[in-house]
């Protein structure tokens, strides 16, 4: 039985992967340009800067296409380790408004220092997600009697409202350079090589951690008294998942501007199928997640060539659904 | 007994009045800035003067045609919309609901990008049917929003009724900057703008579209006072005055959602404003709805000529949607009075 579940596992991990890689080819080979697969490879591994498929494969879609799979990791695994470690189903870096926060940071960094590096981008990114997760956690911990997570969710998503609004009026005001849907609802078509050889290794070794941090989460998310009993220090480990969730945040928010929901539906699917055990579920979620928005950023490109539309209201149209179902069974508990 | 009741009613109507009649002059106060705020400004005496018709040309064209249409669109959207946040407030016995918050205001959207697919301009003499389409949609989210907030053996949960508005605001919001892509470039930019909540009606043809709404629901609404000041004792109470619960409920947010609708459809997707005006109406003029109706109307206009003002002379030579202006304001009070309702 044991062998079995975890033959299992291995099968997923396995499927999840061949998924990955067969979506990332599929995206970078389809577009407003069409290239065969051969195009697509010698791109890849024979590249000649002379020719111009290979500049359409090397300069545009292959960084967006990678943007997508990293921050699309780094939005699942925030996700999954801020359910974990909050317990609270609803949880998602998007809906609770730390990428409200980042994204609101990075308008004012825009707006009053343009032509900042990507480097002091993500700093700032970082300081917004982290203030906004400091407010909210401060909020629910102020009130008497604490709060249900369905109270804490409005109150995270008001507070997303807010710094939303004030983030499109920065926007609007400063007539920025980027598209307005940007700052609506983000997008990955502005990624660049530079943005991904700083943004790459930060979220691999946050999603290592988080793996590593799997076990008391774990025991976490079966209940607060269960993990003191097996001697975890909670509030330590509410602490390091949610830094970790805020490093992931901050530094995707800032190439991909805020993308709302990946986060929420992607750690239950990953529940469903693999079980409460948070070691295989955030590596598992954070390919999963880079599925999900490699599809969403090809669909949001083939909607309506040449134009491009918001990636983030593209995985709204899935996320919305799903959030409504889990909110009606969550409700029964209220 | 009773003449002590008489005494109270009097009391009552005093302050409402005293209240009202303050806040009167001062929203006559900031429309008559509001007239004088632009890229040409023009001195409240030339305001005055050229009202009753004695200006030059020039500031009779700047005046009517381009100042007067945009603030009365502003106006008239205030008070439908504090109107109907008082009722969504009373007849759900919610206090946090608002038009807004609860993806009304998205449903709206959409009927509207409907309606330019169909009719392609949003300035010709169709505009007058605009704030139809946006009931259309307007109607479509609530029914989609208290589908999933029904519970069979609870009614409505007002917790879960706001979570599931927020999310299908987000959906909605996404469907509609989909189709409005589809559209074209052109039309995805005025969405995104709308739905941060833009005043964008600025002609004569949608100030008569929007008035006849808030001409007609706003006195039939205020008729109904006494059936608003009912449902908050809570239903029981309602049941046994006598009253058709379910229908005067279901009469009455369809109103709400109506005005609602016909006030964002030209004034773009301006939240809080139906959260914020009632809960100030109230604290001013006492919870009977005869009394703070019209406060609440009278608060919604101040509020939201006030921060459209805002947006367009502060940080000009760019405007400020009046959205993000009273998002400012408005979601910080909202925080506030969800942490001060209990659990």
């Amino acid at each position: 039985m044991k062998l079995h579940s975890r033959i299992l596992i291995i099968l997923w991990f396995i499927a999840a992967a061949a998924g990955l890689a067969v979506s990332i080819f599929l995206a970078v080979s389809f577009g407003a340009k069409e290239l065969t697969l051969q195009t697509v490879w010698a791109a890849v591994f024979h590249y000649d800067t002379t020719l111009t498929p290979h500049q359409i494969v090397h300069d545009l879609r292959l960084p967006r296409v990678l943007g997508a799979v990293v921050t699309g990791m780094a939005f699942a695994v925030a996700g999954t380790v801020m359910q974990g470690v909050t317990r609270n189903p609803l949880a998602d870096s998007g809906i609770l408004g730390v990428n409200a926060g980042s994204a609101f940071a990075v308008a004012l960094c825009f707006a009053i220092v343009p032509g900042m590096s990507y480097w002091g981008l993500i700093l700032f990114s970082f300081a917004g997600a982290a203030l906004t997760t400091v407010f909210i956690v401060l909020l629910g911990a102020s009130t008497p009697g604490g709060l249900t997570s369905l109270r804490l969710t409005i109150a995270g998503a008001v507070v997303a409202a807010i710094l939303h609004s004030l983030s499109t009026g920065i926007a609007i005001y400063f007539a920025l350079s980027q598209d307005l849907a940007f700052w609506y609802a983000g997008g990955v078509a502005g990624v660049s090589w530079d943005h991904l050889r700083i943004l790459t290794p930060v979220v691999i070794a946050v999603v290592l951690w988080a793996t590593v941090m799997g076990r008391p989460i774990t025991f976490m998310s079966l209940g607060e008294e269960t993990a003191v009993n097996l001697g975890v220090h909670t509030n330590r480990i509410r602490i390091l998942g949610l830094t970790a969730a805020v490093i992931l945040a901050g530094s995707s928010v800032a190439v991909a501007g805020s993308i709302s929901f990946v986060g929420l539906v992607v750690p239950h699917i990953a529940r469903r199928l693999l079980g409460v055990d948070y070691r295989i579920i955030i590596p598992f979620s954070a390919l999963l997640g880079a599925i999900l928005l490699v599809w969403a950023d090809f669909a949001s490109r083939m909607v309506n060539p040449p134009q491009e539309f918001a990636i983030g209201a593209m995985v709204a149209m899935v996320g919305v659904p799903f959030f409504l179902y889990l909110a009606r069974k969550e409700g029964r508990d209220l | 007994m009773n003449l002590n009741m008489a005494q109270v009613e009097k009391k009552r109507a005093r302050r409402a009045l005293t209240v009202s009649t303050a806040l009167l002059l001062l929203a006559i106060t900031v429309i008559l800035i509001s007239l004088n705020t632009g890229s040409i400004s023009l001195a409240p005496l030339t305001v005055w003067k050229t009202l009753f018709g004695y200006g030059t040309s020039e500031e009779q064209m700047i005046l009517f045609d381009y100042r007067m249409p945009r603030i009365i669109v502003t106006m008239l959207a205030g008070i439908g919309l504090g109107i109907s946040g008082a009722v969504f407030q009373g007849s759900t016995r919610n206090s946090l609901a608002d038009p807004g918050i609860l993806g009304i205001n998205t449903g709206a959207a959409l009927g509207l990008i409907i309606f330019v697919s169909f009719f392609r301009s949003m300035d010709g003499p169709m505009a007058v049917l605009i704030p139809l389409f946006t009931f259309i949609g307007g109607v479509l989210s609530a029914l989609i929003i208290f589908m999933f907030a029904y519970d069979r053996h609870r009614g409505i949960l007002p917790i879960r009724l706001i979570l599931v508005g927020i999310a299908v605001a987000a959906g909605i919001s996404a469907v509609t900057l989909l189709l409005s892509l589809k559209l074209d470039e052109e039309t995805y930019a005025f969405t995104a703008r709308w739905l941060a909540g833009s005043v964008w009606g600025r002609d004569w043809i949608h100030v008569w579209a929007l008035l006849p709404w808030i001409a007609v629901l706003v006195p039939v609404i205020y008729s109904r006072s006494k059936a608003l000041d009912i449902f908050v004792l809570g239903d029981e109470i309602a049941y046994s005055v006598g009253n058709h619960v379910t229908r005067e409920r279901l009469v009455l947010l369809g109103m709400a959602v109506a005005l609602s609708c016909a006030s964002v459809s030209v004034a773009g997707g301006v939240g809080f404003i139906g959260l914020v005006a009632p809960h100030i109406a109230k604290r001013l003029a006492g919870p009977q709805h005869r009394y703070f109706l019209p406060v609440a109307a009278l608060i919604g206009l101040l509020i939201l000529v006030t921060a459209d003002t805002v947006g367009r002379s502060i940080f000009r030579p760019n405007a400020i949607p009046a959205g993000v202006v009273v998002a400012a304001i408005g979601g910080p009070y909202f925080l506030y009075l969800l942490f001060k309702t209990k659990n």
